[in-house]
């Protein structure tokens, strides 16, 4: 296996609307970066008191050194799946930090300096269904972030799903991985490369 | 010797780790009623327990009854635990006090959300923290310990388990919603890498037996019901026979005895770690989720020049009084943030007596004390 990138807190944040399966998104993304990759990571989240509805947010630190302050505070990754989330945090990302976003539900990006995927649209026509949405977004993230390493992450992901929905997910995931390929190009990641 | 056993690593919830560390202390019963930040050490509890020999989980008709069954769990012989929040934290007021009188061992999570009240059920707070010293009526002792990060949690919840059964009495573990609901790697240690202590039980024949007897640890053996002793609980102050008594005498033996067994052992008790404090001319005291916004200021701030440091309390109550008079040698500033109005920069001013000046940073918007505005105050000294 090729040696392990150095991070130094690599901040990304998941957010949106509840129910959209943010935290479920950073757990699965998390369980794969600190147990298969054996980068140290946390995990936080915040959301409001609805089941439903409301706004839900999800923030991953993840490290070679072990991290203190467990929230994330200047942003290099903001996923970003409802307009109301985008406006929110976009304020946090980092100058050169990516802003990822559902390009069918937020309409106006503040920037044009970002990648989009229609999410959703893309879980519901191509996977059969909605709530698969996360995956999808984990697959295209697995392209972008040059220290993940797909099969790992492909690994893990099948080690926290149950057995039922294991193969909807893996079709999802390998769904997001390729269109981020073909839509993002190859060498998206490459700003990070090197850090 | 052997080789060492690899630890098991998973990737859990700080809520998680609390379970995993009950189960690894013993613990046997569980009766509680569910709330919102705590309500997966419920959750977690009710699938684990009755997979596990003997365990029993039950889920009561509200907190009050949920201290009554844990109560009864623990003088029955069994390890017991209960986790709630805020408004549960209050009905357990009650019962708390009970257990302190009938010195009953029992673990009571309390993973302190935002607000006052219903509050803020998802955010975060601290100010519960003298609620948890206070909280029942009395002039009562009790232990109130604290954890930072998802490991501290199945550490320190295996410490309440051993101090609760130690010194016979509840032990509070305080939580704050962030640390209940971070997600981290974590290693659960193998068995006999940890201590595990248990009540002791009495040595002498039944009818010799006198339940509330005076020891040299204060803290009289303690057999489960049924097992052949016979004795009697209550919370009426009793004498060394458990039964009710008025006796000035009798009283002030009982009480002294409450207390002594508890501060006599302070050494054991007060639990705090130290990060770079021996030549800190500025000291951040922290607990919970806000010492881990401290460190990093504190590694900020080091990196700026500043000697700056971190005494991160793991014990709350009894107050760590030595630990904080010997960073007071150097210390000329002590920086207490916290999510409420300033509960524990009390104790650490009763401590200071004027001595260093103490800076209070105060927030109580729900939201945690970012690592920059501990900076901002440490650089201003």
């Amino acid at each position: 296996m090729k040696s392990q990138q150095v991070l130094q807190r690599f901040e990304i944040r998941f957010s949106g609307l509840g129910g959209q399966g943010i935290i479920t998104l950073g757990k699965v993304m998390g369980q794969g970066l600190a147990i298969g990759h054996g980068y140290n990571v946390t995990q936080t989240q915040s959301y409001g008191p609805e089941a439903r509805g409301g706004s839900s947010k999800c923030d991953l630190v993840i490290s070679s050194s072990p991290i203190s302050y467990p929230k994330a505070e200047s942003l290099d990754v903001l996923v970003a799946l409802s307009q109301e989330a985008c406006n929110t945090y976009y304020p946090y990302l980092k100058p050169g930090g990516a802003l990822v976003i559902e390009s069918d539900l937020v309409k106006q990006p503040p920037t044009n300096q970002f990648l989009g995927l229609p999410y959703t649209r893309l879980a519901k026509d191509k996977v059969g269904i909605a709530q698969a949405m996360n995956t999808v977004v984990l697959g295209s993230l697995s392209h972008l972030l040059p220290f993940i390493n797909q099969k790992t992450m492909r690994k893990s992901l099948e080690a926290v799903l149950p057995e039922k929905i294991r193969a909807v997910n893996a079709k999802a995931f390998n769904l997001g991985l390729r269109l981020a390929k073909k839509e993002w190009g190859d060498d998206v990641g490459a700003v990070w490369e090197k850090e | 010797m052997a080789r060492r056993k690899k630890r098991k690593e998973i990737f859990a919830l700080g809520n998680e780790a609390v379970v995993e560390g009950a189960l690894l202390a013993g613990c046997s019963f569980y009766g509680g009623y569910p709330i919102t930040p705590s309500s997966e050490i419920m959750e977690i509890m009710a699938s684990k327990l009755p997979q596990t020999d003997d365990g029993v989980f039950i889920q009561m008709e509200d907190e009050i009854a949920s201290m009554g069954a844990i109560i009864g769990a623990s003088l029955a012989g069994r390890k017991v635990l209960t986790a709630t929040s805020g408004p549960g934290f209050s009905l357990k007021q009650e019962n708390l006090g009970y257990a302190v009188m009938a010195e009953t061992p029992l673990v009571l999570v309390n993973v302190m959300r935002g607000g006052l009240s219903t509050g803020l059920p998802t955010c975060p707070g601290q100010g519960d923290v003298q609620q948890a010293r206070w909280g029942t009526h009395g002039d009562h002792p009790i232990i109130v310990l604290s954890a930072s990060n998802v490991q501290e949690c199945l550490d320190m919840t295996i410490t309440a388990f051993n101090m609760a059964e130690k010194y016979r009495t509840p032990v509070i573990l305080l939580l704050d919603e962030i640390t209940a609901h971070t997600r981290e790697k974590i290693e659960i240690p193998y068995e006999g890498e940890f201590e595990v202590f248990s009540r002791t039980i009495p040595s002498m024949p039944p009818e010799w037996y006198k339940p509330y007897e005076e020891t040299v640890r204060g803290v009289p053996p303690m057999p489960p019901i049924g097992s052949g002793y016979r004795f009697h609980v209550t919370g009426l102050t009793h004498d060394r026979n458990g039964f009710p008594t008025q006796r000035p005498e009798e009283v002030v033996e009982l009480m002294d005895r409450l207390h002594r067994k508890i501060d006599q052992f302070f050494y054991d008790i007060q639990l705090v770690e130290e990060i770079q404090t021996e030549d800190a001319d500025t000291v951040v005291i922290a607990y919970g989720c806000v010492a881990r916004s401290a460190e990093l200021a504190v590694q900020q701030a080091r990196a700026n020049g500043i000697k700056a440091g971190l005494l991160k309390l793991k014990t709350l109550f009894p107050y760590p009084r030595r630990q904080q008079e010997k960073i007071m040698a150097n210390a000329k500033t002590i920086i207490v943030p916290e999510l409420n109005m300033g509960q524990m920069s009390r104790e650490v001013k009763r401590v200071n007596q004027g001595r260093a000046s103490v800076r209070t940073i105060n927030r109580i918007d729900g939201q945690i004390i970012t690592p920059s505005e501990i900076l901002k105050v440490i650089m201003q000294g």
